[in-house]
């Protein structure tokens, strides 16, 4: 690892020492915040009883649906999109002013479309995640190289084996940012209309415990978020890295 | 942008695709019933109402405070801490990837401890905005100050600016239109922490009358409190966009 990567592993192992201190010390009131073992704890008996896991199960599927969706409907849209550029330059203030709109007020709306189910709060991870996408697959198609494509004209390949075998790789590193992002928008989307709007989840979970004051419960899975969205990001960092390492984009 | 087309047809495309918005609206209000979505006119005349009652007003007020503080803590925090850490390489290093891991964390989580710290009201609220505002200013502040060309700083260095004229003159100009993008994201987030705090805690604010409007499933103030606002969000965003393509736009031809 580098120097800088042992300074941050540090920094985290002190800024987590030093809350594990202050709580202890009796500095912070109980009410407000827990020490981290004791939210590992609280964690590790949640999940050894049981009572958690039907709701980590379905804002884990709900945010894996919302990912795939939006990963699949945003690639398709960029390259719609890409293939019609008077409709892209119209479309670009829209895209950029796009994530200003909060989302969250047309649930009833999606509840009418698409009842009483998961659906309407995969539907506003999608809506959060698909733009991202979006964005990051026509910049990833700007930058396929000419050649590639004058290469797959002469080769009389159809639109769909172009987009697949020559635009899809040249693309990829492009890309990948949409997918990082689209991860991350996709657990935003979904744990936040749990815990505005619905009643299961693990963002309902936490709002439950946090309403009745069920301090360590509601940091237990503040943590297991915490824990689960990093691991989730490392795991395409190195996917990442490993792609740029290949292409000779990255040491 | 590589070749520009006519002013005329720019804005007429734009124009077109914001009429076929507006039917694929109505044909949508017209497939879900009044019950699910309002249509366009209906949202229209009730966003008027909405202007003119007495009460939405103080409500909008009481929004717009919570969101100048939260975007006046992100904007000049993430300013300060993005410029602190491209200037100290090491600690930008170290910082980088903690600050990407949290800015992908879905802060509302987080919003219970705010609550703790703060109690409900304005702070919370402020805070709360600020939080999300902050992390991507705060990136793409460091990456603006990191990227500044070698060269520009020796030619600082050269002609023997002084520490505050060589920021005036070298690093502010260089970072500038980054520094404006970063600004431009962290106004988006910091709006959507705002409103998201109002709604899940306040008795105030245009958060407040949204989350109202939805207990009571009122739909045309759901719709027309949610048109204003991205009618709102889009005009300062677009405002934000318009300085940030000529910065940069000044910066590719120079």
């Amino acid at each position: 690892m580098t120097r800088a990567g042992w300074i941050r592993v540090a920094t985290v192992l002190g800024a987590i020492a030093a809350l594990e201190l202050v709580t202890r010390a009796g500095l912070v009131s109980r009410h407000t915040i827990i020490p981290p073992t004791a939210m590992a704890a609280a964690l590790w008996r949640l999940v050894a009883s049981g009572a958690i896991l039907p709701d980590i199960a379905k804002t884990l599927s709900n945010v894996a649906a919302a990912f795939v969706l939006s990963v699949a409907g945003g690639f398709v849209l960029g390259l719609l999109i890409h293939a019609a550029p008077r409709l892209r330059r119209a479309l670009d203030p829209l895209l950029a002013t796009y994530y200003a709109v909060p989302f969250f007020v047309f649930y009833p709306l999606l509840i009418v479309i698409f009842g009483m189910s998961d659906l309407p709060i995969i539907a506003i991870g999608f809506l959060f995640g698909v733009v991202a996408m979006v964005i990051a697959t026509l910049n990833g198609l700007d930058r396929v190289p000419r050649v590639a494509l004058k290469v797959a004209r002469l080769a009389r390949m159809d639109p769909l084996s172009i987009a697949l075998i020559v635009k899809f790789p040249a693309a990829a590193p492009y890309l990948f940012t949409g997918i990082k992002l689209a991860v991350a928008y996709s657990f935003i989307g979904v744990i936040a209309s749990e815990f505005i709007l619905s009643g299961a989840g693990l963002g309902f979970a936490i709002s439950y415990a946090y309403n009745n004051f069920d301090t360590p419960r509601m940091y237990a899975l503040m943590l297991f978020i915490l824990v689960s969205v990093t691991a989730v990001n490392m795991v395409l960092h190195g996917i990442e890295q490993r792609m740029l390492r290949r292409r000779g984009l990255a040491p | 942008m590589n070749e520009r087309a006519p002013a005329w047809q720019r804005y007429g495309d734009i124009l077109a695709l914001l009429a076929s918005l507006l039917v694929l609206w109505w044909l949508l209000a017209r497939l879900a019933g009044p019950e699910a979505l309002t249509g366009p006119a209906e949202t229209l005349a009730r966003a008027g109402e909405l202007l003119e009652s007495r009460r939405f007003h103080a409500h909008m007020r009481e929004s717009l405070i919570a969101l100048g503080y939260a975007l006046l803590l992100a904007a000049l925090g993430g300013l300060g801490l993005g410029t602190w850490l491209g200037v100290r390489r090491l600690a930008g290093q170290v910082a980088e990837p903690i600050l990407v891991a949290l800015y992908a964390l879905p802060k509302i989580t987080l919003y219970p401890v705010i609550l703790l710290i703060f109690g409900l009201g304005l702070p919370a609220k402020v805070a709360f905005g600020a939080i999300h505002g902050i992390i991507p200013v705060t990136i793409f502040t460091l990456n603006a100050v990191r990227t500044i060309r070698p060269v520009y700083l020796k030619v600082a260095r050269t002609l023997r600016l002084t520490p505050w004229q060589a920021f005036l003159t070298v690093w502010l100009p260089a970072a500038l239109p980054e520094i404006v993008s970063g600004q431009r994201v962290g106004f988006a987030l910091t709006l959507l922490g705002v409103l998201i705090g109002e709604m899940f805690a306040s008795q105030r604010g245009v958060g407040f009358v949204l989350i109202n409007a939805i207990g009571l499933n009122d739909v045309p103030t759901i719709m027309a409190a949610a048109f204003l606002l991205a009618v709102f969000a889009a005009t300062v965003s677009a405002i934000l966009l318009k300085i940030d393509r000529a910065l940069h736009r000044r910066t590719a031809t120079a």
